[in-house]
């Protein structure tokens, strides 16, 4: 559904991701994780067209998006950044209404539809009685929540999430990558997301992709890309693995920097 | 929604103080004229001959022009707020007025002949020394207020001694100039006014598609990309626009600062950041504020006519250093 093949960018002359290809299966959560540095950050926004990439091709149903209107991308395919900023007096529907944007015309107004579309997102996140306070009255976790719900009404195909539980407590991570589980689970949305919580990749994701330095180290299921192996070379860590029902999804603890 | 029509009876109650302020305005001066003389005047054209000529030929155009270069220079200010996501942003800081202003200069003193050219004159200068602020003060992460108050200060220098040295160079010439430098509006008259109405006309046509561009750039550039718009080309349009409506302002009636920076901070305060309000509300009270300040200006120190562009460096210069305190941007 969604193909990345043999890309490379460059940051003025330096390169930073080389030759690098994956593929994201529809209705798949596909995580990206990787030592700080290591280019996962670049190549998300890469692949959602934020940053240009060099050499390669990335499709999204099978066309190519390079051959794509910058409106036809944003109508199948929404990224949401780590931290987004919304005017101090902007309201989480007034927030939520601008994901119809991609949508309309210069000059239509939202219809019915929109609306109820706005309302299902709002419910979807939890935030219809919030829909009247300004974002900047919110906590952490429901501005984050309200930024999801702007990307749900947009109604992407494919939601690209870069670190969406950064800057959040355990609880409102938890919360969040609930609310990416169900959307997943319930609506069948594709997620291609950057984490750096291995055990939060390992519970969330069908598919993990490593990165180092610039270059797709492997990729495969939690369980065959979390292996002790795996995590003393990348990121030269010692860790314990152990498996917990019912999914039997690795589990990771740290114990001391590799020898 | 109940949100939705209090800032729209703000805007209108805006436009009607401005109205208002229009007609006591024509009244004032050396001759007055009472309100049911003005109205008279204006509406049935039956009135003494001695007011018919003070207010259709002097009063009347001066007062017009107060308040459409007043409405022009704050929605200029408005969008470049917008577009440089930075509250300080106003035609006179980013160098737009001082740029279009030496431009004008020039033609005025070194080319007279030339003078039909002062408007093209004006936005072109306003448009290089804007991109050079623009360019000195963009960083990869957006432009930061200290970075375009320091590079504007620059620009804003060398066009203050492009002037300097064309008024040296040719001072014979200078008196002519020194009303239009300070930005005065007086003995304008009719001409200046029909120089400026079509244009302001179509300026403010085009802001109003301006609106939805200005107000998807409020979410920040990576957001604005991903709901499918063209972040650079938003950006260039609204800034030509922005440098357009300010720089005719300048061929008409020269440097008037702080309108461009105090009056969209006003309006934002008064209705919150959707342009679709700001950027009405920025209009209705930047001709509400200049009016003001060049009405105040003629009779407060009468038979004196000061500018009305030193009124509002006086009043403008200690509100922007209020927000400065504030550190509301």
């Amino acid at each position: 559904m969604f193909t990345v093949d043999s890309i490379s960018i460059r940051y003025e002359k330096k390169s930073v991701i080389r030759d690098f290809s994956f593929s994201v299966k529809q209705g798949e959560v596909v995580s990206i994780i990787g030592p700080n540095g290591s280019g996962k950050s670049t190549l998300l926004k890469a692949v959602s067209r934020l940053i240009p990439y060099h050499e390669g091709t990335v499709e999204l149903e099978g066309t190519n998006l390079s051959a794509m209107s910058s409106k036809q991308v944003a109508r199948k395919m929404c990224m949401l950044s780590q931290k987004n900023q919304a005017p101090n007096d902007m309201t989480v529907i007034d927030l939520v209404s601008y994901g119809r944007y991609p949508h309309k015309k210069w000059f239509e107004k939202l219809n019915q539809e929109d609306n109820e579309i706005v309302k299902w997102a709002l419910d979807k996140t939890h935030l219809a009685e919030y829909k009247d306070r300004t974002i900047s009255s919110l906590s952490g976790g429901e501005a984050q929540r309200a930024w999801i719900a702007m990307a749900l009404a947009q109604r992407p195909k494919i939601l690209l999430l870069d670190e969406p539980t950064t800057y959040l407590d355990i609880s409102h991570q938890y919360e969040v990558l609930e609310l990416v589980r169900a959307l997943n689970k319930e609506m069948g949305m594709t997620i291609l997301m950057v984490l750096h919580d291995l055990n939060h990749a390992s519970s969330y994701s069908d598919q993990i992709v490593v990165v180092q330095a610039g270059e797709k180290a492997m990729s495969g299921t939690p369980n065959e890309v979390m292996t002790t192996d795996m995590i003393r070379h990348i990121y030269r860590m010692d860790a314990e693995i152990q498996y917990y029902s019912p999914d039997n999804k690795p589990r990771i603890h740290l114990i001391s920097p590799a020898r | 929604m109940t949100n939705t029509s209090r800032s729209w009876t703000i805007v209108i109650i805006t436009f009607l103080l401005a109205i208002v302020a229009a007609i006591i305005a024509i009244g004032l001066g050396s001759v007055s004229i009472s309100i049911p003389d003005i109205l008279r005047t204006i509406f049935t054209s039956s009135s003494e001959a001695v007011n018919d000529t003070i207010i259709w030929d002097i009063r009347l155009p001066r007062v017009l022009l107060a308040l459409i270069i007043g409405a022009n220079i704050a929605i200029s200010g408005a969008l470049l707020q917008g577009v440089m996501g930075n509250p300080l942003a106003d035609p006179g800081l980013t160098g737009v007025t001082s740029g279009a202003a030496a431009c004008v200069l020039i033609i005025m003193l070194a080319l007279p002949e030339y003078t039909q050219f002062i408007p093209v004159a004006a936005f072109v200068g306003g448009l290089v020394a804007s991109s050079i602020v623009y360019a000195l003060a963009w960083r990869r992460n957006g432009i930061s207020p200290i970075t375009i108050i320091l590079s504007g200060v620059a620009v804003n220098a060398l066009c203050g001694g492009i002037i300097g040295w064309l008024s040296i160079m040719f001072s014979d010439r200078l008196p002519a100039a020194v009303q239009w430098l300070n930005g005065s509006l007086a003995a304008k008259g009719n001409n200046a006014l029909y120089m400026v109405l079509p244009y302001a006309i179509g300026g403010w046509i085009l802001s109003i598609f301006a609106i939805r561009k200005a107000n998807i750039i409020r979410l920040g550039d990576q957001v604005a990309s991903n709901l499918g718009e063209n972040v650079n080309r938003i950006r260039i349009l609204l800034s030509l626009l922005a440098v357009f409506l300010a720089a005719i302002s300048v061929a008409a009636i020269g440097m008037v600062g702080f309108v461009g920076l105090v009056v969209p901070h006003m309006a934002r305060l008064l209705v919150g950041s959707d342009y679709k309000f700001m950027l009405p509300m920025s209009m209705g009270l930047g001709a509400l504020v200049l009016l003001i300040a060049d009405t105040g200006g003629r009779i407060l120190f009468s038979p004196l006519d000061i500018p009305a562009g030193i009124l509002m460096a006086v009043i403008g210069a200690p509100y922007f250093l209020y927000l400065m305190r504030r550190r509301t941007f």
